[in-house]
C-alpha cells in the first residue's frame, strides 16, 4: 500500500498547502493524519476493513499476517476502547504486543519522551500505536524512530482511526439498508451525505479527522456548536454550513455525530454550565424526533449520558455507537495489516 | 557604590594590529564610495582608493565586498548566567561577530535576572574579553515579576540604556505607567515585549487556520496589538520613551506608524524570521519554528517588509534565542519558544528586504539605526551613527553579498542548535569582521 504517508523526500516545509505528513526513516509508513490518505486511501482501508470484519465472523477470529511482527501500544493519556481496540487488533493478526503507560514508566523519573520511546524502540518494534495529550507527538514520534507510527489521537489535532471507522460503519449500514454487501461497495454512498457534526469541534481530535474524512469523500459536513466550541478558523476546513441551531439542523442531516464534552470546570471554562450546554445542544429525546426517518446517531465514545445524549436516544436502533466500537477492531487490523504486513491475509484474497 | 571588580576595569589589553581592507566599497549612512581602509589603534586611520600599506600591516581583502559599520543586535538572549548549557556570552558573541555584528544587547531574562548592579556587573565582566561589545539591558520590574521597579537609576549610571522584561510583558498597565514616569529622568528607553497573557499564555503557535487545522491552541494577533495600543497611550500620557520589541503583526505595525505620525517617542523592531517565516512552518509540528511572538500569517510578513522600507520600523533585531537541544526537540507544546538568529541574520534579510541587494537602506536596519536606539552611536562612530571615517571605532563588517553557504546546525557558534534555516542556503555572507580594530573574523572562521 502506498497511500499511508511514507516518502523519503525532505520535510516539507514552507508551501501552506504542505499536509501533515513526517517523513518516514528508511521507508517506513505511517498513519498520522487523515489528510494523508485521500478519498482512495480511506476506500482501500475500508475495502481491507471487510476483509478483517469476515475474519472477526470465524470460529478462531486470527490470521497469522504479523507473525513476528512487534506493536508497541504508547498511551500517555487514559484510554479503554482504543487501546483495547489496537490491542486486540494486533493480536487478530498475531503481531506481538508490548503495551507502555507513560504516567507509570521512566518518564516520571524525568527521562525524556524521546529518550523513552528511543529506548522503546531499540528492542526492535516495528510499529507504535501512540496517543498523547499533545498535539503532534507521534509526528515527533515518526521523527525519532525507526518505526511506523499509528496516530491514536494526539491532543485536538486527530484521531484518524475513529473517523475510519465512522465511516466504515456509516457505508455498512448503508449497504445493508441497500440490501448489498458491504465488501465493493466502494465509497460513492458518502457523496452528498448530510453529516452534522455536534459540540465541542474546537477541543476534538475526532471531529477534525471526521471532517477531513468526510470532505475526501464527499460528504457535506455541517458543525453544530456554540461559539466558544468553535475552532478560530474554518480556513481550509470542507464544511458546507456552520450552525448555532441544532434543532434546525437536525431534520435535515443524514447522520447526525455527537462530540464528547470536555469536563468544563471553574476560571477559563468555555461553557456557563454543562447544564446550559445539554439544554442548547444535547441530543434529547425531542430533539432526536426531529431526525428524519433513517438518519443515524453517532458518538466516538465514551458518552456523557444525559450531557451531549440522552440515555434513551442511545439505545435507539438508529443509534450505531457499540457497533462502531466492534468495527473498531476491523478497520484497526486493516491499518496495521497495510503498514506491516507483507504476506497475504489467508482466505481473504487481501495483499498488503 | 561599591568598588567594581578588578575584572570589570576595562577592557583587557590587546594588541591591535594594523589592517588595510582593501579593494571594498564602503557603505554608511553617508553613502557609498569604492575605497581602501586603513585602521590603526583601533581606529579607522584612513579611507580613500589606494591607500598605502604600511609595513607588517595586515591586509584583508574586500573584493567584490561591502565594507560596513558592524552590526548592532538589539535583541539577543546570551543565556548567562543560569542557562550555560544553551549559551555563554564567550559562545553568543563569536556567532553575533560571525554574523558581522560587533555590538549585541543581552536580554536580561537570565537567571537571575538583570534587576540588579550585581547581575548587570556580572554580565559586563563576562562579555569583557568577548570578540564583539556585549551591552546589557537590564529588566524594569523586580524578578520580571510586573510588580515592583527595578533599581533604574543605579543600572543607569553604570550604563545600562535599554530596560525590559523580555520574554513576557509588564502586564499591570499602573506599573508600567509608574515605570514610564520614573525613566525619563535617566535618559533610558523602556523596551515592551507586547503580549497580552490572558490571551496569549495558553498558546503555542499564532492562532489561525494553521493552529485550527493542527489542533494547537493559539496565540492571537490581537494578544500583541492591544499592548501595542496600550503602550502608545502610556507613551502619550507620560511623555516616555517606548522601543518595541519583535513586532510581528501589521496592526501592529499600523499602530507603530499612526503613533510616530503624532510624533510620539516610540521606535521599533522586527526579527529576521518574522520577515519571512510563517506560521504554516509549524505544519509539520517541528518545535524549531515555535517562536514567541509566533510567526504569524503572510499578509504580516508582507506589513512588516512595507513597515522597513516605509522607516515605520527602525531595526531589525535578531532575538537570537538559543535553547539546548535535549529541552527543544519535545512535543510542540512542552518546547520552549526561540530560535537561533545571529548567524543568519544579515543573509536573510537582505534576500528578505533588499532582493539580495546590500544597500545603506538594508544596512541602516542592522546596524546605525539600532546603535542609536540601544545608545551606541559613539561605538558606531559618532552621533550621527555609522560614518566610516577617521578617527571613527574600527568596528567593521565585510559583507561578500553573491557568497553562498549552506547553514549546517552543528557547524554554527552557538552552543545550540535550533536555527529554522537548518539546510537552507544563504546568499550573502560576512567575510571578515572587525571589534576595536582586531579581526575578529577573517574569512568566514572565527580568530579566537
Amino acid at each position: 500500500m502506498t497511500r499511508l504517508a511514507g516518502s523519503e523526500g525532505p520535510r516539507p516545509t514552507v508551501s501552506p498547502a504542505a499536509p501533515v505528513v513526517e517523513p518516514a526513516k528508511g521507508g517506513r509508513r505511517h498513519l498520522l493524519s487523515v489528510a494523508e490518505l485521500g478519498a482512495e486511501g480511506i476506500a482501500e482501508i475500508l475495502e481491507v476493513s471487510d476483509a478483517f470484519v469476515e475474519v472477526g465472523r470465524r470460529s478462531i477470529p486470527k490470521v497469522p499476517s504479523l507473525r513476528g511482527r512487534t506493536v508497541v501500544t504508547l498511551f500517555a493519556e487514559q484510554s479503554t476502547r482504543t487501546r483495547l481496540s489496537f490491542e486486540t487488533a494486533a493480536k487478530r493478526l498475531s503481531a506481538d504486543v508490548l503495551s507502555f503507560s507513560l504516567d507509570t514508566s521512566s518518564v516520571k523519573k524525568g527521562e525524556s519522551l524521546r529518550d523513552t520511546v528511543e529506548t522503546v524502540a531499540a528492542m526492535g518494534v516495528d510499529a507504535f500505536v501512540v496517543r498523547h495529550t499533545s498535539a503532534g507527538a507521534p509526528a515527533a514520534v515518526a521523527r525519532w524512530v525507526d518505526a511506523s507510527v499509528v496516530n491514536a489521537g494526539d491532543g485536538w489535532h486527530e484521531h484518524p482511526t475513529q473517523a475510519l471507522l465512522d465511516c466504515y460503519t456509516i457505508r455498512q449500514v448503508l449497504a445493508e439498508r441497500a440490501g448489498r454487501p458491504s465488501q465493493g461497495a466502494g465509497v460513492g454512498c458518502f457523496v452528498g451525505l448530510r453529516v452534522a457534526i455536534v459540540g465541542d469541534v474546537r477541543r476534538s481530535r475526532v471531529a477534525r479527522s471526521l471532517v477531513l474524512a468526510m470532505g475526501s469523500l464527499g460528504a457535506e459536513v455541517i458543525l453544530v456548536a456554540p461559539g466558544s466550541l468553535l475552532p478560530p478558523s474554518l480556513e481550509g476546513w470542507p464544511v458546507t454550513e456552520v450552525s448555532y441551531d441544532l434543532d434546525a439542523v437536525l431534520p435535515h442531516v443524514d447522520v447526525c455525530y455527537l462530540l464528547r464534552l470536555q469536563s468544563e470546570r471553574g476560571a477559563g471554562a468555555f461553557l456557563p454550565s454543562v447544564r446550559e450546554y445539554s439544554t442548547w445542544y444535547g441530543l434529547t429525546a425531542r430533539r432526536a424526533g426531529l431526525l428524519g426517518d433513517g438518519a443515524l446517531v453517532m458518538h466516538p465514545g465514551p458518552m456523557n449520558r444525559g450531557v451531549e445524549i440522552a440515555d434513551d436516544v442511545a439505545a435507539l436502533p438508529q443509534s450505531l455507537v457499540l457497533r462502531q466500537v466492534s468495527n473498531g477492531v476491523a478497520v484497526r487490523m486493516a491499518v496495521l495489516f497495510m503498514l506491516l504486513g507483507q504476506a497475504p491475509v489467508p482466505g481473504t484474497g487481501v495483499s498488503a | 557604590m561599591p568598588e567594581p571588580s578588578s575584572r570589570v576595569g576595562g577592557p583587557p589589553e590587546r594588541a591591535t594590529p594594523t589592517v588595510v581592507i582593501r579593494g571594498g566599497t564602503v557603505v554608511d549612512a553617508s553613502g557609498e564610495r569604492l575605497a581602501d581602509v586603513l585602521i590603526r589603534s583601533g581606529q579607522v586611520g584612513e579611507v580613500g582608493p589606494g591607500v598605502a600599506v604600511p609595513r607588517g600591516a595586515t591586509v584583508l581583502d574586500a573584493g567584490g565586498c561591502l565594507v560596513c559599520p558592524g552590526l548592532v543586535d538589539l535583541h539577543t538572549h546570551l543565556r548567562q548566567p543560569g542557562a550555560e548549557e544553551a549559551e555563554t556570552v564567550e559562545t553568543g558573541a563569536r556567532a553575533a561577530a560571525l554574523g558581522g555584528f560587533t555590538a549585541v544587547v543581552a536580554m536580561p531574562n537570565t537567571d537571575p535576572p538583570v534587576d540588579s548592579a550585581a547581575v548587570a556587573l556580572e554580565v559586563l565582566a563576562l562579555g569583557e574579553g568577548a570578540t564583539c561589545l556585549v551591552a546589557v539591558a537590564g529588566a524594569i520590574t523586580m524578578g520580571r515579576a510586573g510588580e515592583r521597579l527595578a533599581p533604574i537609576g543605579e543600572l543607569a549610571s553604570m550604563g545600562v540604556r535599554l530596560f525590559t522584561d523580555d520574554g513576557t510583558g509588564v502586564q499591570d498597565v499602573a506599573v508600567m505607567r509608574r515605570a514610564l514616569e520614573y525613566a525619563r529622568g535617566f535618559d533610558v528607553t523602556l523596551a515592551q515585549h507586547c503580549e497580552d497573557e490572558a490571551l496569549a499564555r495558553a498558546g503555542h503557535m499564532h492562532e489561525g487556520e494553521w493552529s485550527s487545522r493542527l489542533g494547537v491552541p493559539g496565540i492571537p494577533a490581537e494578544a500583541e496589538e492591544m499592548m501595542v495600543a496600550r503602550d502608545i497611550a502610556l507613551v502619550r500620557l507620560t511623555g516616555g520613551r517606548m522601543h518595541f520589541l519583535h513586532l510581528s503583526t501589521a496592526r501592529s505595525v499600523a499602530l507603530v506608524a499612526a503613533a510616530k505620525a503624532e510624533g510620539l517617542a516610540v521606535t521599533a523592531e522586527v526579527t529576521p524570521h518574522h520577515l519571512t517565516l510563517t506560521h504554516a512552518e509549524l505544519a509539520g509540528y517541528d518545535p524549531v519554528f515555535k517562536v514567541n511572538p509566533p510567526l504569524r500569517a503572510d499578509t504580516d510578513v508582507a506589513a512588516l517588509r512595507v513597515g522597513c522600507s516605509d522607516g515605520t520600523v527602525d531595526a531589525v533585531a535578531t532575538d537570537h534565542a538559543p535553547h539546548a537541544p535535549e529541552r527543544k526537540d519535545d512535543t510542540l507544546d512542552a518546547a520552549p519558544p526561540g530560535m537561533l538568529g545571529l548567524q543568519t541574520a544579515l543573509p536573510v534579510v537582505l534576500g528578505a528586504l533588499g532582493g539580495g541587494k546590500c544597500n545603506g537602506a538594508v544596512l541602516g536596519l542592522l546596524s546605525w539605526r539600532p546603535a542609536r536606539i540601544a545608545g551606541l552611536a559613539r561605538h558606531q562612530g559618532g552621533d550621527q551613527g555609522g560614518p566610516i571615517e577617521p578617527g571613527a571605532p574600527a568596528n567593521i563588517c565585510v559583507i561578500d553579498p553573491t557568497a553562498t553557504w549552506e547553514v549546517d546546525p552543528l557547524r554554527l557558534a552557538s552552543r545550540s542548535r535550533n536555527t529554522p534555516w537548518a539546510g537552507r542556503t544563504m546568499t550573502g555572507q560576512v567575510r571578515h569582521t572587525l571589534f576595536r580594530g582586531e579581526p575578529v573574523v577573517v574569512d568566514a572562521e572565527a580568530q579566537r
